[in-house]
């Protein structure tokens, strides 16, 4: 559909224009951050210093490193915990046959993508709290006397943010399986394959990108959340969002700040390529 | 019962239980908000919906919900229209620096949002703007274009182009193919691509966070701001308002649009 090539009606600037303004607006707080992860701290003011790479050397600090190693691993566990429950979230609703069912399927799955970030998170602190829903239904069933510490621990924050991240899992999840012909399953169902030997022989080898995508993303996704670990995780569990955010807003030291920021992005556009590199060997490799 | 019997028995609890995980927290915020005490507890001791009252008429909330749709009305308004005729005019024409326009357009889906906060929250100080409407409807705007130009991608898809040589032959010029062909076309994909941004131009919250003041914070911010202060059920019953402003919203782009086009999941064959 590239057609009309050459020739540009004369709307033409008019309707790119104003898009052009948002990308240059978008690039300059990008710059903005970069030039702020080169400048110094002056403790106690909003004003920055001079040109300076200290704060790259801060961030060698146990302190810090220990923030994004559990940055690092709470993604990983939440990127694994979200694919194996999405999976067959995602089989269910593309091959339910009753139309009325899979609308049910998709509406509750991703409910929780459009409640909020507060109003998810929130509604997190009820479940793993004190007198929560967990601890609650455990003592009146009467199988503990004193309560878990759910809130604040590196657990509940997983929970949460498996819950959070599960809808979109299942998109990607989802969209993969429905490009798989379905001729193949009953071809190796006709052969004497059992449901369980096609599902682990055939349906789940053809999801690969899918399943690639699906937990590659979610672990560069959750590499960004904060408000999650910010509510969650009270203090006790940080992610590197959390260190920006109080950093900014406690130490007003918005230099680090910028750094942390900075090198965030650098890693999660580093996980995205990678996971653009595996794909395209995928892709050669005859998965569509 | 045939073993088939028992493995489609046991696919359907796992899928069940999953969804039950996915939808546990907004169910026990709803039972939660019908409590008597002013403790936060499961289960709620006595039924009330004082919490209700004063969740309505709590000022910060208020003012939030003011502030909110005032940025969601500017923002999701301005991104429709600069997203449709970006993505339009990406879609159909090549020129320079299309790619990178088209990188840059899309990279808010990649950009955590406590960074693309703290870059504007940097832009704005230096642009002597910071906490003002114009910054927090500008950074809504660029978070919620992709959504935008994502949804008139898939809509141009069904549209046929001899539609608007039809209409060129016949005379139209460019700008009047556009309006009077192809955007009478889009029309549906443009007002799910819309309802898309609105919903997530209110809810936005980390961004929003690092952008925002006192005077013009939006619902999500001022509902962070009463977690950290008050533990009483009063955030449950605003909770459990926007959960079903959200599922009424989400069932209305559902019966209209087809969620599952807006998703790009493909129906199964």
């Amino acid at each position: 559909m590239t057609g009309q090539a050459g020739r540009r009606p004369a709307y033409f600037p008019w309707f790119v224009a104003p898009a052009a303004i948002a990308a240059v607006v978008l690039a300059a707080a990008m710059a903005a951050l970069l030039q702020y992860a080169f400048r110094q701290h002056v403790p106690g003011s909003l004003q920055v210093g001079g040109f300076t790479l200290d704060n790259f050397g801060r961030m060698s600090s146990w302190v810090y490193l220990r923030v994004f190693a559990d940055s690092l691993l709470l993604s990983a566990c939440t990127a694994g915990f979200s694919l194996v429950l999405g999976y067959p979230l995602a089989l269910a609703l593309v091959r339910t046959r009753s139309a009325a069912l899979k609308s049910a399927i998709l509406i509750a799955t991703i409910i929780p993508l459009f409640t909020g970030d507060i109003v998810r998170t929130y509604s997190w602190l009820i479940v793993l709290g004190k007198n929560g829903f967990v601890n609650g239904s455990l003592k009146w069933l009467g199988l503990i006397e004193t309560p878990f510490e759910l809130l604040y621990t590196m657990t509940g924050v997983t929970l949460a943010l498996v819950q959070y991240s599960l809808p979109v899992m299942v998109i990607i999840l989802s969209a993969a399986i429905s490009h798989i012909n379905p001729d193949y399953e009953k071809a190796a169902a006709s052969l004497g394959a059992g449901p369980l030997a096609v599902l682990w022989k055939v349906t789940l080898p053809l999801s690969m990108p899918g399943i690639l995508s699906g937990t590659v993303t979610i672990f560069a996704w959750t590499l960004s959340a904060f408000a999650t670990p910010q509510l969650v995780g009270g203090g006790k569990v940080n992610m590197v969002s959390n260190l920006v955010y109080q950093l900014g807003f406690s130490n007003f030291d918005f230099p680090f700040a910028a750094t942390l920021s900075l090198v965030s992005l650098a890693l999660i556009f580093a996980i995205l390529s990678l996971l653009g590199l595996a794909t395209r060997r995928l892709e050669q490799a005859g998965f569509r | 019962m045939r073993p088939d019997g028992i493995l489609r028995l046991a696919f359907g609890a796992v899928v069940a239980a999953t969804l039950a995980f996915a939808l546990l927290p907004s169910v026990v915020v709803v039972i939660t908000a019908f409590g008597e005490k002013s403790l936060l507890m499961f289960p709620p001791d006595g039924l009330s919906t004082k919490w209700f009252v004063r969740a309505w008429t709590y000022e910060d909330f208020r003012s939030g919900i003011r502030n909110g749709l005032l940025v969601t009305a500017w923002a999701s308004g301005i991104a429709l229209v600069v997203g449709t005729l970006a993505a339009f005019a990406l879609e159909r024409f090549r020129f320079r620096g299309r790619d990178l326009l088209e990188a840059l357009l899309l990279s808010p889906l990649v950009i955590p949002h406590f960074t693309f906060g703290v870059g504007f929250l940097i832009l704005a100080s230096a642009a002597g703007m910071s906490r003002t409407y114009s910054v927090v409807v500008l950074c809504h705007v660029i978070l919620v274009l992709p959504f935008v130009m994502r949804s008139v991608y898939v809509s141009l898809k069904n549209v046929d182009p001899m539609l608007e040589r039809a209409a060129a032959s016949l005379g139209a010029r460019p700008l009047q193919v556009f309006l009077r062909v192809d955007l009478p076309l889009l029309a549906p994909g443009l007002a799910g691509g819309w309802l898309f941004a609105a919903i997530l131009s209110f809810n936005e919250f980390t961004a929003t966070l690092f952008v925002t003041g006192q005077r013009t914070q939006t619902l999500p911010v001022a509902m962070y701001t009463y977690v950290r202060e008050y533990a009483d059920p009063t955030m449950a019953a605003l909770s459990t308002m926007l959960i079903a402003a959200t599922a009424f919203a989400l069932a209305i782009a559902n019966r209209f649009l087809g969620l599952d086009r807006i998703l790009s999941i493909q129906a199964g064959h």
